[in-house]
């Protein structure tokens, strides 16, 4: 019988081994992300030379406690959190070996920023009702249609893109999924404003792209299984990724009280309410991710998105509320810029007044509040569904208002 | 009647484009909306007849101020309001005489230069000393709403005796504005610097005991606000209510969703609750009893009500709520900013507190 593999110590000298050799202070971030690829350490989970070790995905926690002491760059995650929080996940679950070779590092030392592009005018929650046309021709597809608020799709090299098929199946049915190289002729980019005046997502038209089919994603007609699992780990990146005590929001919450001198009581008790919560939920996510067992993230991850959602938008209202007339001001007025990296790399460079604003999306974005409270009441606490009018029937016959 | 007037007319004179646009102009004003109101009599409708005004009572003012936070206008009827009520309060007849027609017709923008520090009304650094048959003014006022496009302050300083207050050119020598990037940027704000400005011993106005007068101007334009606060609230329902009847998602109206119809059910009673409450203060502003209570009450559930219900429009909106290119961001950032000036919620639900006797 072989000896049980020590798969913590295997990750523990890797990362001994990475900090040693790549010193974070004084290491490129894009080096170190290379470095950290190499070494297995992007997901610890994923085979070897695909950015992992074949380890349980419970020691990502490790690596990101680890690298988190040394100070090491770990902005990738956010900067490029399509790719790395959604694509990478998709790749590894419905990816050919092929296709997680030729994508998955480049992804990870940011060199190709990637964007997702579900949501269309007229499908947003109800994803499955998407319009986008693809069409077979050879050893390619044709793609028409228009998808909407597709985050960074203005700096991004490849897109997750789903897209109908088939008209005639069920809606959930006839569904092809597709990585889109985002310069490819005939796609077209439009920005699009938001609540700061910033432009972080955009429009993008398709007007008769070409896709080889070799960027295709699992099969044809199995486009509703990948959008499934890039949305779990969606919201897994964005509610539930394990994070420091006091980092974040509730971090800028406490400054603001300790920076305003103010001995007001209920105020104090009303920031500490909100620690408590937070701190909650992140012990929540920390045992979410010691139990996880396989890289696939369930619907539980609804818990995380719906709790960090609430909450960060009430620790930043209260934030503003504690800077008191301050808060009616905005220290970076508004301009109407596109985003670059800098103003995505973390929200503690954002003024607390913008992290307010910015928080509105967070109940919106990979799915909304509601949709996350039906997930967990139907698929985890087993509740009956709502009557529903359009699943059963052909896509093109559903009501659209 | 008055509200038909005030409503129809901004409906015909301002296009919501033109309030985004001008929220990006900082210290814009919607010129067209405020000649046309200073036409219709608007700015000087709680001011007496014999200082250029209408003569009438708050309330109409109030029904001004409802339609006004429908539209989240660029205006600077708010400042208006606040400095007049200032003037009244506490000048002699001969400086209401002089000082407040041209408020009344609209011709001269004057603000409220009040605050200095984010938290309240900390005791004021700004001195007024006595020089020759004048006084100087020194100090830095700062959140003065239509700050840079006034050009006529109400300034409060300590004089030695207490709060003066001191009726000061937007250009005289020694006064520096500089706009600062607002929140709401339909309401931009202001500092107000006074490096040793001479104003004459006629700009002190000295009809009254000035603290006083200070703290019923503030208390009218917090009575103004809330009034502007149920209005947008209530705007903001009929955006949700709107969208949710005409939105199709999974094959039906997404007001067809429990969720979705029980917000906007929630959000009812916040916006009739506000109205309520902002009708009850601007109706007992004048009763010394009763308005102790009703205006902290108006600050406080105008505040929750306005900020929760235009949090809850972007949520029913989804993405679309959340551009630049639709209207639900300014009343958010209006809802926030109103939350936050003239006294915070928690300073009101102090005073409510007292008032109360708890
Ligand atoms: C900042 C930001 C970034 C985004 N980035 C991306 C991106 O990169 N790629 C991408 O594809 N998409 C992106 N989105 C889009 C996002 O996924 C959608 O906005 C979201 O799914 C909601 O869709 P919708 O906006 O069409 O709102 P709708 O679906 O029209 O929803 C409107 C309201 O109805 C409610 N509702 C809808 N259905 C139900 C139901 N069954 N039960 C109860 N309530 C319901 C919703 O909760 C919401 O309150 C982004 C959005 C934002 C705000």
């Amino acid at each position: 019988m072989s000896e049980p593999r020590d798969e913590a110590g295997e990750v523990g000298r890797a990362l001994d081994t990475l900090l040693g050799t790549y010193p974070p202070g004084t290491t490129e971030p894009k080096e170190f992300w290379g470095a950290q690829f190499d070494a297995g350490l992007a997901w610890v989970d994923f085979p070897p030379g695909e950015g992992g070790l074949g380890v349980s995905p419970s020691l990502n926690e490790l690596v990101s406690r680890r690298l988190g002491d040394a100070d090491a760059p770990t902005w990738n995650r956010t900067a490029n959190i399509l790719g790395i929080g959604m694509g990478a996940g998709v790749l590894a679950a419905h990816g050919t070996r092929e296709q997680r070779r030729r994508w998955l590092r480049p992804m990870f030392t940011m060199e190709e920023i990637w964007c997702q592009m579900f949501s269309e005018p007229g499908a947003g929650s109800d994803v499955a009702s998407l319009a986008t046309r693809a069409v077979r021709d050879g050893d390619e597809w044709i793609v028409n249609g228009q998808k909407t608020w597709t985050t960074l799709a203005h700096l991004a090299t490849w897109g997750l893109l789903v897209t109908r098929t088939d008209p005639d199946q069920p809606k959930h049915r006839g569904m092809t999924y597709f990585v889109v190289d985002m310069r490819a002729e005939g796609v077209d980019v439009r920005p699009l404003h938001q609540i700061t005046g910033e432009a972080e997502f955009n429009e993008v038209f398709f007007d008769d792209v070409r896709i080889p089919d070799d960027q295709r994603i699992d099969d044809v007609g199995a486009g509703w299984r990948v959008v499934m699992t890039t949305l779990m780990n969606e919201r897994v990146a964005i509610g539930g990724r394990t994070v420091p005590r006091n980092s974040g929001m509730i971090g800028v919450a406490m400054e603001t009280w300790n920076e305003s001198g103010s001995g007001d009581v209920g105020t104090r008790r009303e920031l500490a309410r909100l620690w408590g919560e937070v701190e909650a939920m992140r012990l929540t996510t920390l045992r979410a991710a010691e139990n996880m067992r396989t890289g696939v993230p369930g619907p539980e991850g609804a818990t995380a998105k719906l709790a960090w959602a609430s909450l960060n938008k009430e620790v930043t209202s209260f934030t503003v509320s504690m800077l008191g007339l301050e808060g009616a001001l905005i220290p970076e007025g508004y301009t109407l810029e596109p985003t670059t990296y800098d103003t995505r790399e973390v929200e503690r460079v954002m003024s607390p007044q913008r992290a307010f604003l910015r928080a509105r999306a967070n109940s919106i974005e990979g799915g909304t509040s509601e949709i996350m409270r039906n997930i967990l009441g139907e698929r985890v606490l087993g509740l009956p569904g709502e009557p529903r009018v359009d699943k059963d029937l052909p896509w093109k016959d559903v009501p659209r208002g | 009647m008055l509200a038909d007037t005030v409503r129809s007319f901004l409906e015909a004179t301002v296009e919501m484009d033109s309030v985004r646009e001008a929220s990006l102009a900082r210290g814009a004003i919607h010129r067209p909306a405020w000649e046309g109101l200073a036409e219709l009599g608007v700015v000087g409708l709680h001011i007496p007849e014999a200082y250029g005004g209408a003569g009438y009572s708050f309330v109409e003012t109030a029904i001004v101020f409802e339609e006004l936070g429908r539209r989240v206008v660029p205006l600077p009827l708010l400042s208006c309001v606040l400095a007049s009520a200032a003037i009244l309060a506490a000048g002699t007849e001969s400086q209401k005489a002089r000082y407040l027609p041209p408020i009344a017709s609209g011709g001269c923008i004057a603000s409220l230069a009040v605050f200095e520090s984010a938290h309240d009304l900390s005791p004021l650094a700004t001195r007024a000393v006595p020089d020759g048959d004048g006084w100087r003014l020194s100090g830095t006022k700062r959140y003065v709403t239509d700050a840079s496009r006034a050009e006529a302050f109400v300034v409060a300083a300590t004089t030695g005796d207490g709060v003066g207050l001191f009726f000061v050119q937007a250009g005289a020598d020694g006064v520096t504005v500089t706009p600062t990037p607002s929140l709401d940027a339909t309401r931009p704000l202001g500092e107000v610097a006074l490096d040793g400005a001479l104003v004459s011993e006629d700009a002190y106005l000295g009809g009254a005991a000035n603290g006083e007068a200070l703290r019923s101007a503030l208390d009218a334009g917090v009575v103004a606000l809330a009034q502007e606060q149920a209005g947008g609230a209530q705007r903001c329902l009929e955006i949700s209510v709107e969208h949710a009847k005409s939105r199709f998602q999974f094959g039906r109206a997404i007001g067809s969703f429990q969720a979705v119809k029980h917000m906007c059910a929630d959000m009812l009673v916040a916006v009739e609750h506000a109205k309520s409450a902002a009708w009850h203060a601007a109706r007992t502003l004048e009763d010394p009893e009763e308005s102790p209570i009703a205006v902290p009450l108006a600050k406080s559930v105008c505040s929750d009500a306005y900020v929760y219900v235009a949090g809850e429009m972007i949520q029913i909106l989804g993405g679309l709520g959340f551009t630049w290119e639709h209207d639900a961001h300014l009343y958010f950032k209006r809802a926030k900013s109103n939350s936050l000036l003239l006294g915070s919620v928690d300073s009101h639900r102090d005073r409510l507190s007292d008032a109360i006797g708890i």
